[in-house]
């Protein structure tokens, strides 16, 4: 597979570390989140055959991590950007 | 009709006229007291213990395409009982066990030949882990051995001893381990099954869960609605797909393993060998092809087929051990989808709706659990309590902290 990386261009899937979901930016806040809610965020998943939101972490690259969307039945990337505070999850 | 060498004798004198049907094609009846959705093998043993130990006749296996066209049919074939942790070990023993009688039980060649496994040895503290493993394995009444390397050099005279990077120290084998003729399982356990009176029913995709009430009543499917007293899902690879028809979320990703077939040989190895350095493991099939694997590729993927990245490790594993793999030419890959777990162990229980069990989380392990696991699931249907060797297999381990984390690799899917 090839990541269109937002500032280097395309590079290849192999320079990166998947992460798994890109719903693994929504934490739980600490202040309020129960046990359930912590449970919920780091074992469970949506796992959807089709478009799927992702994070892949440029480990032989910039270092930066990417939100790519895949489709999870074809591996074609339809989108990718870089994963930031304020970014759309 | 049973099989024998007799009757193989006898039709061949009579022009094959006589073979029947290794099982039926029925239709869907309007209820049933089990419903298993799934006919690969785990769903197929499944149904073969409901009805041969566990007594139960009203039952049903559905099926979305052909029986054994999953995994079942994609894996490298390999059966052993090497692991560690208590919560596994006994269940996978007791799948071994099995599979030791699995043809006089199902009266079907599955062509189990117990050839051995032997994992390679690279480091020191690698041989205080694997004899460490071995005990564990002994105390569970399962066999283990270790080799020393003059051992390994007189059994596997080929292996690159001398690796500059990975050179073998010794080994942990398993001599009970071996291979096993993998659509056979399912055709086999099918035929017994039906025998019993299980319809199977191929090319009846389930479309939804009738739950009212929290409790599940059946399930509307492709070929209309089919109402159970209990229904087992046993789907692994699409596990979350199914389950998300009853609303649940499940602790699995989905993810792509890739195998691969060499050329015809000569007999050249004679057990399964595994790499101790990297991922990568190889036997010979009756039919001569080198049949090997190594990691998954890493990403969620439902595409039953991976990418070259991950080729090109298998590859670089297979020549560090083995430089004469390197004269073989590739004759197939193809690639299967793993349930993979957030411990890297499956899951054999209840779910939170009544009547709705879940089977699933095999990781890339399933295979050689495919008997016991039909065994456990089959107890679970049907007396609505875990098997002796499958109560840690929970879906609240992740809840209450007993994960069964053979890796150590915490809750990181492609990791395990």
């Amino acid at each position: 597979m090839i990541i269109n990386h937002p500032l280097l261009g395309p590079r290849d899937s192999a320079e990166f570390v998947y992460l798994g979901a890109a719903e693994l930016m929504n934490r739980p806040d600490p202040e309020t989140a129960s046990a359930d809610d912590w449970h919920d965020y780091a074992y469970l998943r949506d796992n959807p055959a089709g478009t799927h939101r992702e994070l892949w972490f440029h480990e032989g690259g910039d270092r930066s991590i990417l939100i790519v969307t895949r489709d999870t039945t074809t591996h074609e990337i339809s989108a990718v950007e870089l994963a930031r505070r304020g970014a759309p999850k | 009709m049973r099989y024998s060498g007799f009757k193989v004798i006898k039709e061949a004198l009579t022009g094959h006229k006589g073979w029947k049907p290794a099982w039926r094609d029925p239709e869907p009846k309007a209820h049933y007291d089990i419903v298993i959705i799934g006919g690969g093998g785990h769903g197929l043993a499944t149904a073969h213990y409901l009805a041969s130990v566990y007594g139960q006749h009203r039952v049903a296996v559905i099926e979305k395409g052909w029986i054994g066209g999953g995994n079942v049919g994609r894996n490298t074939t390999i059966i052993r009982s090497n692991y560690l942790l208590d919560g596994n070990e006994p269940f996978y023993e007791f799948s071994l066990k099995l599979w030791e009688g699995l043809e006089q039980d199902l009266n079907y060649n599955a062509m189990v030949s117990q050839r051995g496994i032997m994992n390679l040895i690279h480091s020191d503290a690698q041989r205080d882990a694997f004899i460490r493993r071995g005990n564990a394995m002994i105390l569970n009444g399962a066999d283990a051995e270790y080799l020393d390397l003059a051992q390994i050099k007189q059994e596997y005279p080929f292996l690159n001893f001398d690796d500059a990077r990975f050179p073998i120290k010794g080994g942990l084998a398993q001599r009970r381990g071996g291979t096993v003729r993998h659509d056979a399982v399912a055709w086999g356990y099918a035929r017994a099954a039906d025998s019993r009176g299980v319809d199977i029913i191929q090319n009846c995709e389930v479309i939804g869960f009738r739950i009212e009430n929290g409790t599940c009543l059946g399930v509307e499917t492709s070929r209309g609605f089919i109402g159970a007293g209990r229904v087992g899902c046993a789907v692994a690879g699409n596990s979350s797909r199914l389950m998300s028809k009853a609303g649940m979320r499940l602790p699995i990703e989905s993810h792509v393993l890739q195998a691969f077939v060499s050329e015809g040989l000569k007999p050249v190895l004679p057990g399964v060998i595994t790499f101790g350095a990297g991922h990568f493991y190889v036997s010979q099939s009756d039919k001569g092809g080198l049949v090997f694997g190594g990691d998954i590729d890493g990403y969620n993927s439902y595409a039953q087929r991976g990418n070259l990245p991950v080729v090109e490790d298998v590859c670089e594993g297979g020549m560090a051990i083995m430089p004469m793999i390197g004269r073989a030419r590739l004759l197939r890959m193809w690639g299967g989808i793993m349930d993979m777990s957030m411990d890297g162990s499956p899951i054999i229980d209840r779910t939170h709706i009544d009547g709705l069990y879940f089977n699933g989380g095999w990781c890339y392990g399933g295979f050689k659990a495919t008997p016991a696991s039909g065994y456990a699931f089959a107890h679970l249907l049907a007396r609505d309590e875990p098997h002796d060797t499958a109560t840690a297999y929970r879906f609240d381990r992740f809840r209450t902290g007993h994960m069964i984390d053979e890796k150590g690799m915490g809750n990181q899917p492609n990791l395990h």
